[in-house]
């Protein structure tokens, strides 16, 4: 059961990677980083299931957080042009209300 | 015999990855392709049992300098220069180190070797010794904070020094702009 789930991971996975070459917009390829990050999640899972050995589940949340976090500074780039220090950009003053 | 097969699968993607990142020129897709190469050298690294490896190249690789490169594109530009000089050096450059360090390889024990030089050391007897020296469950632990104390006390000073010390810069030049900023406002305002 757990062969057909990583393999179905797998597919999603190579569908994604599509998506991220292919682009055509950054938008896609932003939310392919995003989707394989997920991906990735999972099959750390999977994988603990398929090797009989589910211990590394805790780690496999850490992932996701750094998911999370890494999807946030890339949506900040997009939203200010800048990683940190927004304050200091000209022109760019209210942008946040 | 799965995981063989999770590898070459796992090694296809990343071949493609990072096919993909050197034929693009569009560097924000870079970034993008760079953080799914670090994922999955990371999924790699899962597959090998090197959970704590795979962890710092995902924090590293696609945390950290996926943020850093964003950092560097908003200051400089979001597209390669057509490079001037001939791609065939570089490429040469890269296979024959790739050949050296494949050929390095060659010597090495096998994965999982019971009879590597790592196993054959000390390993075993700091295994034997360290739950009734120490007490620290974990070996790993017992071994960095104990038998090597002196020695991660000092990594952390050089790792504490060196974020202190870009903390410094870093606030120094913001303060450096804002009095900046100031002068420029003041001398807008009297001409």
């Amino acid at each position: 059961m757990f062969v057909v789930a990583a393999l179905a991971l797998f597919l999603a996975m190579v569908l994604v990677l599509v998506r991220l070459y292919a682009g055509p917009t950054l938008y896609d390829r932003v939310l392919a980083v995003n989707s394989f990050g997920t991906h990735t999640v999972l099959f750390i899972g999977v994988l603990g299931f398929l090797t009989g050995r589910p211990d590394f589940l805790d780690i496999a949340l850490l992932y996701a957080m750094i998911n999370f976090v890494g999807t946030i500074a890339i949506l900040k780039y997009f939203r200010y042009r800048a990683i940190g220090d927004i304050s200091q950009i000209p022109g760019d003053q209210g942008a946040g209300q | 015999m799965i995981e063989v097969a999770i590898n070459f699968v796992l090694f296809f993607m990343l071949i493609t990855t990072a096919i993909a990142a050197a034929r693009m020129t569009h560097l924000f897709a870079v970034v993008m392709l760079s953080g799914t190469f670090s994922l999955l050298s990371a999924l790699l690294l899962v597959t090998l049992d090197a959970v704590d490896v795979a962890f710092t190249e995902a924090a590293v690789g696609a945390g950290i300098s996926t943020v850093l490169m964003l950092g560097t594109l908003a200051l400089t530009s979001r597209t390669e220069k057509p490079s001037s000089h001939s791609p065939l050096v570089p490429l040469v450059v890269v296979v024959v180190t790739g050949a050296a360090i494949i050929y390095g390889t060659l010597d090495m024990p096998n994965f999982g070797a019971g009879d590597s030089p790592a196993q054959l050391g000390v390993a075993a007897s700091y295994m034997e010794r360290s739950p009734h020296e120490i007490g620290v469950p974990n070996v790993v632990t017992g071994i960095l904070a104990s038998y090597r104390g002196y020695d991660t006390l000092g990594e952390t000073a050089v790792v504490f020094t060196a974020g202190a010390g870009v903390l410094l810069l870093i606030s120094g030049l913001r303060a450096r702009r804002r009095r900046e900023d100031e002068e420029d406002d003041e001398a807008g305002a009297g001409s």
